[in-house]
């Protein structure tokens, strides 16, 4: 069954490939990167029941450092990549080691990660690298050497790949050592603590690894739509669809992100194409989601794979 | 020729915040020996167990394990040295199957350890053979408690510290649970059972300490504690 859903998910992957419309490549791009940064989100959420808040952090330092490096610097957008990763990493490690140590836990974790996104929207908004509050405009000119492309196809496929590297992640956590103990330490820390399983560490390797996919979804972000400003990169609306992209297709599994993204973006586009007046789409959204959320707590994966580690 | 303690606590103190709980506890486990340490709820018996393993950092005093001073080092490196504690109340990890519990006691040890570590709980538990891919959550409170044991012993213990194995067990279970204790006391193992069933635990250990706000009270070996007017009055309430 789990074998068939993966075929199913692959076929359906490369069907916007056969199409020649921007409009269904475009969806797809959208849907794609919606999915890997729900899967990145659900790596410390999920596997590590880290619930975060203000994933969107990461993704807005990634934008950022990748703009910046090409419009300020001149580099290549294709060092954008390593940056990202590597701030991402690196926040998210420090972000882990600051508020573990501490001992911050679920909705204390939560509030403090949505302060942090808050606090790097502002700082973005006030200081000069980001341009401040007007953005940053990258230039078009479409080549590979540039990673731009004229054809969303191509972007569709770059967001594929790193769909592909954040579930290919996530699997290595559901078979693996590492994941392991990330789930042990979620289930219960003190017992995984009195096994010698190092918690805060574990905890913050996680949230780093995290970080440091989220933060390579806003490389392509910006390299498919050229701008970033502070609104747009840290903005709670993307958060929260992270932690619902992962918590709809099943939080801790590792299909549940793909599940949920094109559940989520199937009742968006749904809703939106059957009703014109403006307001009812996104309240009927909103309720199919709560609906979802009401009747399947386990997520849409609990139906279709095996827990991980089973 | 009397061996050196595999475990000698001396003077031990620990606390949280403000609040001081164990103040100036020694106790001593030998090679191949079950030390009993007895007392009711909130005299700090479970502040010993998270001391001694690490969890908490002690305020003063001394922790000799096996040659080694522990007192304040990592609990990853404890684990490793070989003391394990398995904590009180069947901390299983719930979600994770049966197979995924055992394994987590015994990542600290090489691969081919852990094969025959598998075999030698499931020779102790063989309801746990049974049971490898079912999540731990779904099954009963005693075989949780038999997981969480044989989790501990998935680590290779040269001391295992058990808290409160007997804790909210039916009389068959809690009887099952003290057989397979003197089971483990037979194939060497030394063990530090923390526990509140006193005339149980001591009928399978060899000495015992009653702790009572903080401090050891009583001493002795099982026999003549058993035997011990003050302890039956206070416990037993003979």
């Amino acid at each position: 069954m789990t074998r068939g859903l993966w075929i199913a998910l692959a076929t359906l992957a490369l069907l916007p490939f056969a199409s020649h419309s921007q409009f269904v490549a475009n969806l797809a791009m959208l849907t794609a990167i919606s999915a890997a940064l729900g899967q990145a989100w659900n790596i410390a959420g999920g596997f590590g029941g880290l619930t975060s808040f203000g994933h969107v952090a990461f993704f807005g330092l990634g934008a950022y450092a990748d703009a910046i490096l090409q419009t300020r610097y001149g580099f290549t957008p294709w060092l954008g990549l390593p940056a990202a990763a590597l701030l991402g990493g690196g926040v998210g490690w420090l972000m882990g080691l600051a508020t573990f140590r501490a001992g911050l836990r679920g909705s204390y974790f939560a509030l403090v990660t949505l302060a942090f996104a808050e606090a790097f929207r502002i700082l973005a908004n006030s200081i000069g690298i980001t341009g401040g509050g007007s953005g940053i405009l990258v230039k078009l000119h479409t080549s590979a050497g540039n990673f731009q492309f004229a054809d969303r196809r191509a972007g569709y496929a770059a967001a594929l790949a790193l769909l592909a590297l954040a579930t290919f992640a996530a699997r290595r956590l559901a078979v693996g050592r590492f994941g392991a103990y990330l789930m042990a330490v979620r289930e219960n820390e003190d017992a995984a603590r009195a096994l010698g399983v190092r918690a805060v560490r574990v905890k913050s390797a996680a949230l780093a690894l995290s970080g440091a996919l989220t933060a390579l979804g806003g490389v392509l972000y910006v390299q498919s739509y050229l701008y970033i400003d502070p609104p747009t990169a840290f903005s709670v609306e993307r958060s929260v669809e992270m932690l619902l992209v992962a918590m709809i297709g099943g939080a801790g599994t590792v299909a549940g992100p793909l599940l949920g993204a094109l559940a989520v973006h199937a009742i968006a586009d749904t809703t939106r194409s059957l009703v014109a007046t403006p307001g009812v789409a996104p309240m009927l959204y909103g309720v199919v989601l709560l609906l979802i959320i009401g009747f399947l707590p386990g997520g849409i994966a609990r139906f279709v794979t095996r827990p991980a580690h089973a | 020729m009397v061996d050196p303690p595999l475990l000698d606590v001396r003077d031990l103190r620990a606390g949280y915040g403000a609040f001081a709980v164990l103040h100036g506890v020694s106790l001593s486990v030998l090679p191949g020996e079950v030390v009993a340490v007895l007392g009711s709820n909130g005299v700090g018996k479970t502040t010993l167990n998270r001391t001694l393993s690490g969890l908490l950092r002690p305020r003063g005093g001394s922790i000799g394990f096996a040659g080694e001073e522990i007192a304040g080092a990592d609990h990853a490196a404890i684990v490793r040295a070989g003391l394990v504690h398995v904590p009180e109340g069947r901390r299983v990890f719930p979600n994770l199957t049966v197979r995924d519990n055992l394994l987590l006691g015994s990542y600290a040890r090489g691969r081919a350890e852990r094969a025959q570590s598998l075999d030698r709980v499931f020779d102790i538990f063989p309801r746990l053979a049974e049971r490898l891919r079912q999540r731990a959550g779904t099954m009963s409170g005693g075989e949780q408690q038999m997981l969480a044991i044989g989790r501990g012993l998935m680590a290779r213990p040269r001391l295992l510290i058990l808290d409160e194995p007997s804790l909210g067990l039916s009389p068959l279970l809690v009887e099952e649970m003290f057989a397979l204790i003197g089971r483990l006391r037979g194939e060497g193992l030394s063990l530090l059972l923390v526990e509140q069933n006193v005339m149980q635990s001591l009928a399978v250990a060899s000495r015992a300490y009653v702790i009572e706000h903080g401090r050891v009270a009583l001493s002795g070996t099982a026999d003549a504690l058993s035997r011990d007017a003050r302890l039956r009055a206070a416990y037993l309430g003979l």
